[in-house]
Parts: structure tokens; sequence; C-alpha cells
């Protein structure tokens, strides 16, 4: 395991979307999320993590370490499977595993240690958000919960959004049947014209040295992974969207010097004076006031 | 012995689960002492002293907003992943096709309370532990925001920010309600014996927009 990171973080997150759809709300049909009170527009986490964890997929391409447990295709449990075969059981039924590890629960106690150590070594997304993994309960062995160091909150527009709908025709038919009476089929797509997004998360020292060893060098690959997180991700619905800034705190101290809530209210985003519909990224200035951060707290700007 | 502590919370979206809405997840109406208590560990915990929520204020009005959410399903049988992959090394992942289900929560948004809050000292403690040396310990993160890991309302998706309440007389958006029944709430849990954990229940009335934990009747 290498050397777990000693300081903690905060960051915030500036994306936009231009013609795009960010995140689509199962309840409303697809249409981009809106916080129905304020107007604005929100991206849930569950989002962004995704797309972080695509990043990662596709960078490391199953480099050991940087496996991701969390794709498509391949039920869980497979997963943790991988972790007991590095405790040397084979598994040949269903049967023949449950007793084998019964057996393996009374010689070893700290067996559920061992699994849950081998998935964060493994596994990039177990060792940066932490999952959940008592779906292997066999024999009452389970690989444990982990709460990982990196916590994201839901993204929200800086203003209220507005959705668009639009609707597109499309000269192929699916059935027979419909093809004999009409020539062609509509179709809509909901679009933002522009919304400016802000997410907020948290890294805890705390965490990544006493659970994951979450290292300096994942979290290097982590903020690759945000600043890169669109541009892996395109697609019809998307439109445009790009990461524009990630503002990263970096306290002196393992607990941090400063409340998290002090060091976002330094990062003001606000719409330049007369832009009165904001249509791209200069219509809005982003500023981080030095003055309210302790100086102990190293403030560094990507883009 | 214990010493009392109050902490100012916020936050912009909260949820605290009915254990009898788990799918499609229902928050309470207010923070469950629960929770609380998860907020405090979260800045402070020591196998030394043991937290215990004595009072909730609420100081922003009860609302309610929705949000659906693509989700992992809880459990998939390894007997029948077994019968479709056996032994073979191949790479190992989640299932996303056959393993996402929509579910919405039902979130409160724009909290804000203060825990009124002591703790106690158990019989873990060390040699050299004290109610005065752990008191100064949570004063010193309060008032520097330090916290073990970033506290949260409920989900780790809904972060609550945190401060030392300094207010002498609280205010709460329910100043001007005498009694406002919630129904039954969970208490917390009672981890005394792990191999089965039992949840505890009590009657929550909102008292003036503060919930009285002192004494309250506990039910298993």
């Amino acid at each position: 395991m290498k050397e777990a990171i000693k300081n903690r973080y905060e960051f915030v997150i500036l994306f936009d979307v231009e013609n795009g759809n960010p995140n689509g709300d199962p309840d409303a049909g697809n249409m981009p999320r809106i916080d129905p009170e304020s107007g604005l527009g929100l991206v849930t986490d569950v989002c962004l993590k995704r797309k972080i964890r695509n990043y990662v997929e596709t960078v490391k391409e199953g480099e050991k370490g940087f496996q991701i447990y969390i794709r498509e295709d391949v039920p869980l449990n497979r997963s943790d499977r991988g972790a007991c075969e590095t405790l040397g059981i084979a598994e040949t039924d269903d049967k023949k595993l449950t007793e084998e590890l019964k057996k393996l629960k009374k010689s070893d106690p700290d067996v559920d240690l061992k699994l849950r150590n081998y998935m964060c070594e493994e596994f990039y997304d177990v060792r940066t958000f932490g999952a959940v993994m008592t779906t292997f309960v066999k024999a009452a062995l389970n690989c444990g919960q982990v709460r990982g160091p990196v916590q994201l909150g839901f993204a929200r527009s800086i203003d209220p959004i507005v959705s668009q709908e639009v609707t597109i025709t499309r000269v192929a038919i699916t059935t027979e049947k419909d093809a004999e009476n009409k020539s062609t089929e509509m179709g809509r797509k909901n679009i933002v014209p522009y919304g400016l997004y802000r997410a907020e998360g948290y890294v805890s020292a705390n965490l990544a040295r006493k659970v994951t060893g979450f290292s300096g060098e994942d979290l290097e690959l982590l903020w690759e992974a945000i600043l890169n997180m669109f541009e892996i991700d395109h697609s019809a619905a998307r439109g445009k969207m790009a990461v524009r800034e990630l503002i990263v705190f970096r306290h002196s101290k393992e607990l941090g010097d400063c409340p998290a809530y002090k060091l976002f209210d330094a990062v003001e985003v606000r719409r330049k004076d007369g832009v009165e519909y904001p249509r791209n990224y200069q219509d809005y200035s982003v500023c981080v006031h030095e003055e309210n951060i302790p100086d102990s707290v190293e403030v560094k700007r990507m883009a | 012995m214990g010493m009392g502590v109050k902490v100012r919370v916020w936050g912009d979206y909260a949820l605290f689960s009915r254990p009898e809405m788990k799918v499609e997840r229902c928050s309470y109406d207010v923070m469950t002492p629960s929770a609380a208590r998860g907020i405090l560990e979260a800045i402070f915990w020591h196998p030394g002293l043991k937290w215990v929520v004595d009072k909730i204020y609420v100081k922003k009005p009860i609302r309610f907003t929705s949000v659906r959410r693509n989700e992992v399903k809880s459990k998939i049988l390894a007997s029948n992943v077994l019968q479709v992959y056996n032994g073979a090394k191949k790479p190992l992942y989640i299932s996303g096709r056959s393993d996402i289900v929509q579910r919405a929560s039902l979130l409160l948004c724009d909290v804000e309370y203060v825990i009124e809050a002591h703790f106690e000292m158990t019989d873990r403690a060390n040699a050299t532990d004290n109610p005065g040396k752990f008191k100064d310990i949570v004063m010193r993160r309060l008032k520097r925001g330090e916290c073990y890991h970033m506290p949260y309302f409920g989900c780790r998706e809904f972060p609550a920010h945190f401060c030392l309440c300094e207010e002498e007389e609280i205010r709460t958006a329910y100043d001007g309600i005498e009694e406002k029944d919630l129904g039954y709430m969970l208490y917390d849990l009672d981890y005394s014996d792990p191999e089965n954990l039992q949840p505890m229940f009590f009657r929550a009335v909102l008292k003036r927009g503060a919930l009285d934990l002192k004494d309250c009747e506990v039910v298993r």
C-alpha cells in the first residue's frame, strides 16, 4: 500500500453545458434536472462520480490497483470472488465455497479485514468513494462497508436554467407497419442553452489513512479525472460540456485549518454586469477572495 | 459526568430516511437523534466518550423536494452468478445493466439545526483522559472547523456545515407553535449486542421548534 494523503482538501468544480442536457431527470421525462422552487439546475453527485469512474477506467485500462468496481456487464459478486481467490480459495461450486469460507472464518478472524483491504488496493473507486460490499454474505463473511475519503455534493447552477424542448425528426421508421402510413418519425430532445454549474467536494485525510489508503498519486488522478471528466463523455444528448475550473484548497493539517464553508464562501461566481442571458463562460466572473482564506490553506486553481 | 456543547449545523439538503420507507427513501421531518450523533462523531469521537443528544432545534421551516436517481440494487444471488461464470478469470466489476434501478428520494431542503448534546465517559477511556480534555478538543475543533470527515445530513452527498453555536437564546422556525406532533421516530440503534442490532423509537414532539430528548421514553 502506498502512503495515504496527509492533508485535508476541499474543492470546487465549475463546469458548464452548452446546448445539451447535463443530467436528465427520470421523473420528468429526461428533462434536465431543475430545482422547482428556485429554477436552478441540478446535477446529482452520482452522475459526477460516474464520469470520474469512466475517466479512470479509460485512462488506466485495467492497470493493477486502478480497476473500477462499478462498471457495466458483470454482476457484483465476481469482484468479491477475486478477493476470495487471494486467500487461496478456489471456487468450484457454491456449496463447497461456503464450507471453505466457514472454516476460514473460524481459523482466521481477520479475514474480513483482509478482503476489505484487498478491495481497496485493487479498485480505485472503492478506495476513493468507498463501497458497501455486504453482497458477499456467505457464511457470515462479508467484505464490509468502506467509507471513502472523497465526498461530493450535488452540483447546482449559478443562475436559473431554461430547459428547451427541441423536436427532431428521423427518416428511418422502426416498424414495417408504421412505414406504410408515414414517412418520418418525431422525437424530442431537451437541452439547456447554457448553464454554469458549481459542485463542491471534500477529501478526508483521516479516512484515507485509517481505512482505504487513498494516496497522493490517487489524488492527482482524481484531479485529472475531474478536469477531464467530460472530455471522454461526449454524446448526442450532452452537447458541449466542459470543466472550466477546479479550485482546490489544501489544508496544512490532516484535520484541516478552517471550516469548509468559509473556503466555499470565498469562491464567488457572478454573472457579469449587464449580462441578462448568460450564453458562455465569459459572461461570468470567478473570483477567489484570498483575504478570507487562512494563510495556511493553499489555494490551487486548475483549468 | 458530562459536558454540554451546542453545535449549529446547516446545509442545502438532508435525508434522514424513515426505516419503513427504505427503497424509495423518504426523509423524516426533522433530524433524528442518531443522525445528530453521527454528525458529532464526524467532528470528534474517541472510544472513551459517548455522545448523548439532549435537544435538537429546528431553525428553518420543514420543506421537501424529490430527486430520482439511478442506483445500484443491493444484492445479487451469488449462486446464480456462479452458474454463469464458473471460475473463468475475467475482469471483475459490477453489472450496470441488470443491477441498476431508479429510485426516488424525498429530501428535506435548506435545513438548519442546533444540536445540543453532552458526552459521557465510557470505560474504554485511557488513564489520562478526562472530560475537561475532551471538552477542550471538541471546542477547539468546532472553533477551527476541524473534523475527522465532513459531517453529513443522513447521506454523504448532503454535507453538513457546522460551527459552534453562540446564540444565548435559540430562535426556531416554530417559535409560535406550542406543540407539533411528528409521530414515532427512530431514536437510535442499540449496539449492545453486535449480532443483533435493535432499533429504538420515541414519540417526537416539536415543542416551540425544539425536540427535547432528555429523558424521553424510548420504545424498543
